[in-house]
């Protein structure tokens, strides 16, 4: 119940009662867009949200995704640097 | 794009892995002494336990259980109100199917169910909504259960209900929120707590500053962090590189669903229709200051515990109600001991046989070692 599921707005269904239609994996759910409904409801349409109990509590940030993705790759890259160096001092030490 | 597979990556994780292997090393933990890191929310642990992060990570980190599961924490009297509730003639019940096996100090709303209370399990309070336009002759009745995360939704329910002008809808409200119990914890000398992982769900909705006392007042480092492996293990990583660097700040592992100050909407939603009890039981925790929400007189008419005179404001010398003989569920609760460590785990507690509600939630601690663990973690309680 606490756990959110990312879907993507496909149709604006009630513009009084800010209700949308979301791609859900394939299903389709109308939910709530109150929490994130800011500009004209239309705009909605194509974003992807997170969806909790039926509302679209989130717009889900790619850019912030991808920051956060690239900072992830940076670790991997670190690590391998750190990991030659490792070696590099085994190289050195082999020598002796 | 959803983001999803990106943080599944394997080849990403073993990076993530090795770093945090890394700065474990830097600061000398290890298996005999360990950094204790808290995943606040069950929805964590289930994840941890789904990925085996739990065995994944290097030896020296121990993932201490936080008390982040709706249903775990409620005591069992209020289990035993919705059911005199459900079983009024004139109520339809709605909650969310989390509940449905939570035991009472007699039985759960499934059983009650098959007694013949008329309890339907819905996915949204906007179901129940639709319930009661649909029938006008009933009362629909909607277990408001859950942190900050889903308070929202019942509160937007709410006001909903209040322009149609709805007189057959109310919520039976048991919300309560997530950083009261943190402090609990914290000030609890017996707790040994290096760092949080924090549920960022909750920070979807009210943002990272209301964590900022943990990080001011008791100089621990917490992680507002994502569900998926890299996301938790990212978390884990800036939590240990804090302790090593000496630092104690609030970071926002989260950032691409949360933002800083949270869902203003929600926040105003939430501001209008409820406001703090002075104070709330929880399982395992006892009473806490200003944990639970109730609702506020101007929208008395969708308040449950006014209009049947049912639940906790309305319990006139409330009897806190003992736990079953040999079970541990506050200790569990509270990261005080692992689910292994009950005597009743896998035993007299079972998913088809609870004492608990961590047995059948789906956020629940002893739940996710009974689905994960399987057999070993039964091995492990003989
Ligand atoms: S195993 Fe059952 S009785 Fe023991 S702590 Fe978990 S839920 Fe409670």
């Amino acid at each position: 119940m606490c756990l959110g599921i990312p879907g993507q707005i496909i149709e604006i269904t009630d513009v009084d009662r800010q209700m949308g239609m979301a791609d859900v994996s394939g299903v389709r759910r109308e939910v709530s867009l109150l929490p994130v409904a800011e500009g004209p409801l239309e705009e909605m349409v194509g974003q992807w949200v997170l969806i909790h109990v039926g509302f679209a509590m989130a717009v889900i940030d790619e850019d912030e995704a991808r920051l956060t993705l690239e900072a992830l790759r940076g670790l991997g890259e670190a690590q391998e640097t750190l990991e030659q160096m490792a070696e590099g001092k085994k190289a050195f030490e082999e020598a002796r | 794009m959803r983001f999803v597979e990106e943080f599944r990556d394997p080849d990403a994780a073993k990076s993530v892995l090795a770093a945090i292997a890394h700065v474990a090393d830097e600061i000398g933990a290890t298996r005999e002494k360990p950094v204790h890191i808290m995943e606040i929310c069950g929805g964590h642990t289930h994840a941890i336990f789904r990925y085996g992060l739990d065995k994944l990570v290097h030896g020296g980190i121990e993932f201490i259980h936080g008390p982040g599961c709706p249903v775990c924490v409620l005591p069992r009297s209020r289990v035993d109100e919705c059911i005199e509730l459900a079983e009024r003639p004139e109520v339809i019940f709605t909650t969310f199917g989390d509940a449905m096996r939570v035991p009472g100090t007699g039985k759960s709303l499934m059983q009650a169910k098959a007694d013949g209370a008329d309890i339907r399990m819905v996915y949204s309070p906007l179901d129940a909504l639709e319930l009661a336009r649909r029938n006008p002759d009933r009362q629909v009745v909607f277990f408001g259960l859950g942190f900050e995360t889903t308070t929202p939704s019942t509160a937007f329910s709410i006001q909903q209900a209040a322009r149609e002008g709805l007189s057959n809808f109310s919520v039976f409200c048991n919300h309560i929120t997530v950083p009261p119990p943190i402090k609990a914890l914290l000030d609890d000398p017996h707790m040994v707590l290096d760092g949080f992982v924090g549920p960022g769900h909750v920070s979807m909705v009210i943002g990272v500053h209301p964590y900022d006392f943990i990080a001011r007042d008791y100089g621990k480092p917490l992680v507002v962090s994502g569900f998926e492996p890299l996301d938790l293990l990212q978390s884990v990583l800036m939590v240990l590189c804090q302790i090593r660097d000496g630092r104690a700040e609030i970071e926002n592992q989260y950032a691409r669903v949360v933002p800083e100050h949270g869902n203003p909407a929600s926040l105003a939603a939430v501001a209008d229709v409820y406001e703090p009890r002075p104070s709330f039981e929880w399982r395992g925790l006892g009473e806490i200051d200003a944990s639970g929400l109730r609702i506020r007189d101007a929208y008395a008419a969708f308040d449950a515990e006014t209009k049947f005179g049912v639940g906790y404001g309305a319990a006139a010398g409330r009897l806190v109600v003992e736990e079953p003989e040999g079970a541990a569920c506050g200790a569990v609760m509270t990261g005080r001991c692992k689910p292994t460590d009950c005597p009743q785990f896998g035993k007299g507690c079972t998913p088809e046989m609870p004492l608990g509600a961590l047995m059948v939630s789906s956020e629940g601690a002893c739940a996710a070692y009974y689905q994960y663990g399987g057999a070993r973690a039964v091995e492990v309680a003989e």
